[in-house]
């Protein structure tokens, strides 16, 4: 583990991007096999050690030491593995023994749900504080320290001197500690096989539009389409015989097929689709909020499935059959999409192009659209564009809309996690309704790191309540604090006691300025709830 | 045998005690309120009708050190240490109070009929611990305090006290201080790797920054450590008292290809500052308790984050309020919720005193 350890520690407290790309490509030479492997596989979350929860984890601590004092302090660390390992009370003069993080995977993989208290306990006591903090982020996953799948993968592809694509061909098929990878990048195996594995191929990603782009742009050269609110999926199938086999990709590549059998049952084509995952009430698009209703959940139930039904808007065709149709141009591309989804049908349909003829008429449509619920604005792609991964500049644009702005008042403040851990920036703000303040909403970020310290200032000065870790901060009519909120969208809510729940709220600006009496009503709010118009129907299957 | 000892307190051993320090247990005259209470202004004092570190001008201030969130301008008359004082001065510039009066450690005088005692808190040069005592009731309030070894700073001097005034910085379980030398060592240890980039420390500009320097030159490094414009006076201040230093030069005015290689001190605030974009590719470390948490580390930009503090650390806290006999512990300022909580399972009288202003500059 102290190698490990000695490695995301300094992962974590190096900004640079070449040097933590120096840092792992250094591991993978000097680490053994599986150490490096199950190493690779934690840095891009494949890592699964289903028997290790966190549950079981505070179980342990719970045991250890004080409950009052446990839970003030991963309050203030904001990091349940990093609490644990700052608060275990090792055995004074105990023997610490290192443990090698391929041991560690493997003994876990095997041991019972019953053994693995007992045997992390035991790694905890002979551990240094470092080794207990690596062993925990291992478990629980979620490292913080600054490194995507993607940067880990580059570092192998350097270490290996390929190009990074060339893995990300072949992943998909490997699993960890990824032995023969290592043997291939080292010249001393052949390259794996992706074989029949469905893989994930990098996503063509848009920049957003600037109001002097428009005047270079020619609206002739361009399609346009809503952007829907949902999730970017990558859809990959195949058919054997009657049979289909479907998988489903997030932007990053993760595999959420498990997370949507109604869709990938519903799939039947081969090729590899590019598009954006909705779910569907009745024959309209719903918001945002119904597709999160899918997402983290341990099981899907056919009550959640035949409530929040997902579906595939497609926009793109990057494979049809074995045919690569990255080359070509959008044009060409979204030919051989109709062609496809014509023959389907069901859950898949194409997303409908926006007849425009200029840029101030789509921008009218645009704005018609605002306060639709599940479109976020308008997408912009260049008809000539060839389909290429990453974010090139110059041929594909969103647009998205205005957002909403209001005036709230601060009422209760959480300290974060993560990046905020410590600080007090999670911030629970109301509207005005009649003479009282009602929650409308919570938001964590849009604030400098200045401004942060700021507000967190005020907060641990303007305390009148304490609810565990909650604060309540002073605010009536004269004293407290007014912060604009800019929010995408407004839904009805029966969780919040307004009624109201807005969608992507965050701090816009601080009005340290502004009298709280002076914030916004929840009838404002409400007013603009009530002009949105009913949810669009879906594009036609 | 517990052993009544007239009107003031007695001592008993307590079997909870682990560190088995006796606790002692007062038989008080008066309520310890009527000599101390918290105001808006700070803590006040009515039979000697001052003020403890007040956070607005008052009349009357008592000040235990100099940082600025314990030590303000535009008060009447000041009792401090010599050093305080000095600082103060250097810092707020010259009538920074009405009238002044310096206390020797170890020193007291009776005013109002409370005997006003200055004893070492260790925390920074200057820094003391007030003594009061008033009809048998006897209240120190630490200020900022520590107890590790630091030649920079006064060791602290333990006084037993029925009410005991404490910080709680770092108040909870999570924070123990390492021994300060191998976190030097550390920085030293990337300065061999990388001789070639500047090492450009973050270390708050009265205290800090003057131990980190004497660590290092504990440590072995005896050239020349450049210094941030902020930081000159006071640590020219410490030289005067005798605290050496070695050679010591300002960052102003040099070359960037003279700055290779070389510590630099700075305050931290300088680290995310444009001043700090003079140096070509630094390795930053930051000097503070906080560093402990990682992600305080990562919020400061440290590359390599030195757990370094001149606050006592959770073990310490305990220790002290267990050492002083205190049977009733009043905490000022930062972690106080898990303090309290500690205290009040070992039997003893807490409460937090929600001060407001204290902590919030960078001393920790």
């Amino acid at each position: 583990m102290n190698r490990f350890a000695a490695l995301i520690e300094a992962l974590a407290f190096e900004p640079r991007r070449l040097a933590k790309l120096t840092l792992m490509e250094d591991y993978f030479r000097a680490a053994p096999d599986p150490d490096r492997g199950y190493c690779l596989a934690a840095l891009c979350g494949a890592l699964e050690l289903p028997s290790a929860k966190p549950a079981m984890l505070r179980q342990l601590i719970s045991e250890r030491t004080d409950p009052v004092l446990f839970a003030l302090s991963y309050d203030y660390v904001g990091d349940l593995s990093e609490t644990i390992a700052l608060l275990w009370p090792a055995p004074a003069g105990g023997p610490v023994r290192d443990a090698a993080i391929g041991a560690v995977v493997e003994t876990l993989q095997k041991a019972t749900r019953r053994e693995v208290a007992g045997l992390v306990a035991d790694w905890l006591d002979t551990l240094d504080e470092r080794g207990r903090w690596a062993l925990l982020k291992l478990m629980t996953g979620g490292f913080r320290i600054g490194v995507s799948a993607s940067l880990a993968k580059l570092a192998l592809a350097r270490f290996g001197r390929v190009e990074a694509a060339a893995i990300e061909e072949i992943w998909h098929g490997l699993a960890p500690p990824y032995a023969g990878l290592f043997a291939w990048l080292e010249g001393r195996g052949p390259r794996p096989d992706p074989g029949q594995a469905l893989t994930f191929r990098s996503p063509m990603l848009a920049h957003p539009v600037e109001d002097e782009d428009f005047d270079r742009l020619d609206p002739r050269d361009f399609s346009a389409e809503w952007k829907w609110d949902g999730i970017r999926v990558q859809a990959a199938g195949r058919l054997r015989g009657n049979d289909a086999e479907i998988r489903l990709f997030s932007r990053s590549g993760d595999d959420i097929t498990a997370a949507f059998p109604d869709l990938a049952g519903a799939l039947r084509f081969e090729g590899v689709i590019d598009g954006e995952l909705v779910v569907l009430d009745g024959d309209a698009v719903a918001p945002f909020s119904a597709v999160q209703q899918r997402l983290n959940r341990k099981a899907v139930s056919a009550r959640l499935m035949a409530e929040f039904p997902a579906h595939l808007i497609a926009y793109d065709c990057l494979f049809a059959g074995e045919e690569d149709l990255r080359s070509l141009a959008l044009a060409g591309r979204r030919e051989r999409l109709e062609a496809l989804v014509a023959t389907h049908g069901g859950r898949l349909r194409a997303s409908p192009p926006l007849e425009f003829d200029s840029w101030a008429d789509l921008a009218r449509q645009r704005a018609q659209s605002a306060e639709h619920p599940a479109i976020e604005g308008v997408m912009l792609k260049r008809l000539a564009s060839p389909y290429l991964a990453g974010r090139p500049k110059g041929h594909w644009y969103k647009w998205k809309r205005d957002p909403g702005l209001v005036d709230c008042v601060l009422m209760y403040a959480q300290r974060g996690h993560g990046k905020r851990s410590s600080y007090y920036s999670d911030f629970t703000f109301g509207v005005w309704d009649g003479d009282r303040l009602v929650p409308v909403g919570k938001a964590y970020f849009g604030f400098s790191d200045a401004e942060l310290i700021e507000l967190d200032r005020f907060v641990r000065q303007n305390t009148t309540n304490r609810f565990g870790p909650v604060r309540e901060i002073m605010h009536d009519a004269r004293t407290g604090l007014v912060l604009e909120i800019a929010y995408e969208g407004l839904q009805r809510s029966t969780r919040h006691k307004s009624g109201i729940a807005m969608r992507f709220p965050r701090i816009h600006r601080i009005r340290w300025d502004k009298p709280p009496a002076e914030a916004d009503r929840l009838t404002t709010l409400q007013a603009a709830l009530a002009r949105a118009p009913a949810s669009p129907d879906a594009p036609d299957a | 045998m517990p052993r009544a000892i007239g009107r003031g307190p007695r001592y008993v051993k307590s079997s909870r005690s682990v560190l088995d320090v006796p606790i002692l247990e007062t038989a008080l005259a008066i309520r310890p309120e009527t000599l101390l209470h918290p105001r808006p202004e700070g803590l006040y004092c009515p039979p000697g009708d001052f003020y403890i570190d007040p956070l607005r001008p008052v009349a009357r201030a008592l000040i235990t050190h100099a940082h600025s969130d314990h030590a303000r301008a535009g008060h009447g008359h000041v009792l401090a240490t010599r050093e305080t004082l000095d600082i103060m001065r250097i810092r707020l510039g010259d009538g920074f109070c009405g009238s002044e009066q310096a206390m020797p450690f170890g020193g007291s005088l009776t005013h109002g009929g409370v005997r006003v005692g200055f004893h070492p808190a260790g925390h920074v040069l200057g820094s003391a611990q007030i003594e009061l005592e008033w009809q048998g009731c006897r209240i120190v309030v630490s200020g900022d305090y520590k107890r590790r070894t630091d030649p920079t700073a006064e060791p602290f001097a333990l006084r037993r006290c029925d009410v005991f005034v404490t910080e709680a910085t770092f108040g909870l379980p999570v924070f123990r201080h390492p021994d300060a030398r191998d976190e030097a060592g550390r920085l030293l240890a990337s300065l061999a790797r990388f001789p070639e980039r500047t090492h450009l420390i973050g270390a708050y500009s009265l205290g800090k920054a003057q131990r980190m320097i004497r660590l290092l030159r504990e440590c072995g490094h005896d050239a020349p450590i450049l210094l941030h414009g902020a930081l000159e006076k006071v640590t020219q201040y410490y030289e005067t008292r005798g605290i050496a230093l070695g050679p010591l030069e300002p960052v102003a005015g040099r070359k960037a290809q003279d700055l290779a290689g070389r510590i630099v001190l700075c305050p931290p605030s300088a680290l995310a500052d444009r001043w700090s974009r003079r140096f070509p590719d630094p390795v930053t470390a930051v000097a503070s308790g906080w560093m402990r948490i990682r992600a305080r580390a990562r919020q400061r930009g440290a590359e390599i984050p030195m757990v370094i503090s001149d606050h006592a650390d959770w073990r310490e806290l305990q220790q002290t309020i267990l050492e002083t006999g205190a049977s009733e512990i009043w905490v000022t300022h930062g972690q106080e919720d898990a303090l309290v909580h500690w205290c009040q399972q070992r039997g003893l009288a807490a409460r937090p005193l929600r001060l407001v202003g204290y902590g919030d500059e960078e001393a920790a």
